[in-house]
């Protein structure tokens, strides 16, 4: 979101263009949304429909396909956010799920100053383990 | 909770049975409870004024249909989100169905169990192995009732047959065979044989850089079995038939409407892409969706459809922003109700919109807790464009375009539809005699 920001035409819009959007409008909306997006982008490409973002939504989450930053990327017809998910091997994908679970452990901040072995755990000092059933919350 | 967004909605083909999927690869399945009914005329006239309970559904059934995988070759991860349910017609006691994530296709057996063995002579009531030293007497196990169960397992699971992300699964008219759809292929399968599949659509091109358009959605005729349609991206729909060859790259008929050239904007190719294709029951129609529309297509013509109906074309001026949150790129759905004369779809702020494609009337409904006790009746919703907003309306700026109806589904025979908002199964009923 903050690389949509930064990509924002600092330039203001001229009296003159302000006038030309909404004569516009009065035509097709549609061809005012596009001078709007325009002038917020204006990289962006002629032609959205174009096979690089297709390919893009196809290889989604693929590691290796670089990704643009989102200033930079015209979105497909399809959609193809830049920034996916991407894992090096299976290990950082399983060191990535691991922290995900463990959200609930306490940070490691104030607390690598303790020396281990002090406290004996009691079972509420343990995370809370994922439940073996998960069950929808239609079916509760 | 994220994994509670449901992802898809289907009755079966009685209706009786309701199926919903979600984001974290769960199905839920409801039951229509068997209705009230008077047991001879005794009731009726001890009871003049009793009013008879239509079935509620309740839930039947629920299940882990898929669960998150990494494909290691790739390094990329597979969701378990549930895309689409299909359930197969009855054959016998136990129901069955099809439910898909991106990349893996499942048939699942529901049955129900409401007996058990008991008496067994090698073991004992809680399973362990008796001393065959101490068992003197034979006996017959026998069976006796138990509280019911209902048991959902895997039978078959059709795997490595796509590249791509599946996006659709149709059930054919032959019982025997489906298909399963991605970006770029169409997969034909035998329910029986899960080491391999036909492809009989390919629009893959040899080079990637002149790929123009994906697949979005496909179906299988509903009496037909050689014939199916698929949609693309850039607002098409292609009928095949598989008797005219093995791979069906070349379409029988092709759907477009053209487009006037002096209204081309950014957003053309975008708001057109459909997503998703519905055959009629009568299969003489075809319904597609797009991001603004609803179109009709009889199989007899192919310049234009014969209806369009907007859904929500106030949102032409807000195209930039609706680019910029992604939310012109949402896949809503459309369905027909039983005997094709009203088609359905969902919108935003939990508005889904109802066409009588007789009368031409069209009624916009809201799927929400507060707004819906149960058996309360269902207000008519209207968006103001502009101008003075009257009191019950909604300005477009209002809208809240994070409570999407996506997945909407319409009992088979009854007026009962189903509308699933966000992680909300709404049923709403329609009582008009």
């Amino acid at each position: 979101m903050s690389q949509k920001q930064e990509e924002e035409n600092p330039a203001e819009e001229t009296g003159e263009e302000k006038q030309d959007t909404q004569e516009k409008e009065g035509i097709l909306p549609e061809r005012a949304e596009e001078a709007k997006l325009k002038a917020k982008y204006p990289s962006l490409g002629q032609k959205p429909g174009g096979s690089d973002f297709l390919m893009k939504r196809l290889q989604k989450g693929v590691w290796g396909i670089i990704s643009y930053p989102l200033s930079l990327e015209p979105k497909g017809v399809l959609g193809m956010k830049s920034v996916e998910q991407k894992y090096f091997d299976s290990g950082d994908y399983n060191m990535a799920k691991a922290k995900m679970k463990n959200k609930q452990l306490p940070s490691a901040g104030p607390d690598k100053n303790l020396v281990t072995g002090d406290h004996i755990p009691t079972p509420q000092d343990l995370p809370q383990r994922k439940s073996s059933l998960v069950t929808s919350k239609l079916a509760g | 909770v994220v994994a509670d967004i449901i992802s898809t909605v289907e009755f079966n083909h009685t209706g009786e049975l309701l199926a919903t999927g979600d984001k974290g690869g769960r199905v839920v399945i409801f039951q229509r409870e068997q209705e009230v009914s008077g047991e001879g005329w005794r009731v009726l006239q001890l009871s003049k004024n009793q009013v008879h309970r239509r079935g509620e559904y309740n839930v039947y059934s629920t299940f882990q249909s898929h669960e998150p995988e990494f494909d290691y070759l790739k390094s990329l991860e597979i969701e378990e989100k549930i895309n689409k349910i299909r359930w197969l017609p009855q054959q016998n006691a136990a129901y069955f169905l099809l439910s898909t994530n991106d990349k893996t296709v499942k048939l699942w057996k529901v049955s129900e169990r409401d007996k058990r063995p008991e008496g067994y002579n090698l073991k004992d009531e809680e399973g362990r192995l008796r001393d065959p030293a101490t068992i003197t007497t034979l006996r017959v196990p026998v069976l006796r009732p138990m509280d019911l169960m209902v048991e959902a397992t895997p039978r078959r699971v059709f795997a490595n047959a796509h590249t791509y992300h599946i996006n659709s699964i149709s059930v054919n008219s032959d019982y025997e065979t489906y298909m399963s759809a991605d970006d770029l292929r169409i997969n034909l399968w035998n329910f029986e044989i899960t080491n391999q599949s036909f492809n009989i659509v390919d629009i893959k091109p040899a080079n990637m850089e002149e790929l123009t358009e994906v697949i979005t959605a496909a179906e299988f005729h509903p009496h037909h079995c050689n014939t199916f349609v698929y949609s693309s991206s850039k607002g098409t729909i292609r009928l095949c038939d598989m008797r005219a060859s093995a791979l069906c790259d070349r379409h029988t008929k092709f759907f477009e409407e053209p487009e006037d050239p002096s209204n081309r904007s950014f957003f053309s190719e975008i708001i057109s892409s459909i997503s998703d294709v519905k055959f009629s029951h009568s299969g003489r129609y075809i319904m597609t969706r797009d991001y603004l529309t609803v179109k009709v297509w009889d199989l007899n013509m192919e310049n234009r459809p014969i209806e369009t109906y907007q859904v929500h074309d106030y949102l032409r001026s807000k195209l930039c922003s609706l680019y910029e949150n992604d939310c012109i790129f949402d896949k809503f759905e459309c369905v027909w109700n039983g005997s094709d004369s009203v088609i359905m779809t969902g919108s935003y702020n939990n508005f889904f919109r109802m066409f009588d494609r007789n009368t031409k009337r069209d009624v916009t409904l809201e799927a929400s807790r507060e707004n819906s006790k149960p058996r309360a009746i269902l207000k008519p919703r209207k968006v103001c464009v502009g101008g003075k907003r009257r009191k019950d309306e909604i300005s477009v700026d209002s809208l809240d375009f994070s409570k999407k109806i996506l997945h909407t589904a319409w009992h088979p025979s009854e007026n009962i539809i189903a509308v699933a908002a966000t992680n909300n199964l709404y049923i709403f009923q329609d009582k008009v005699n």
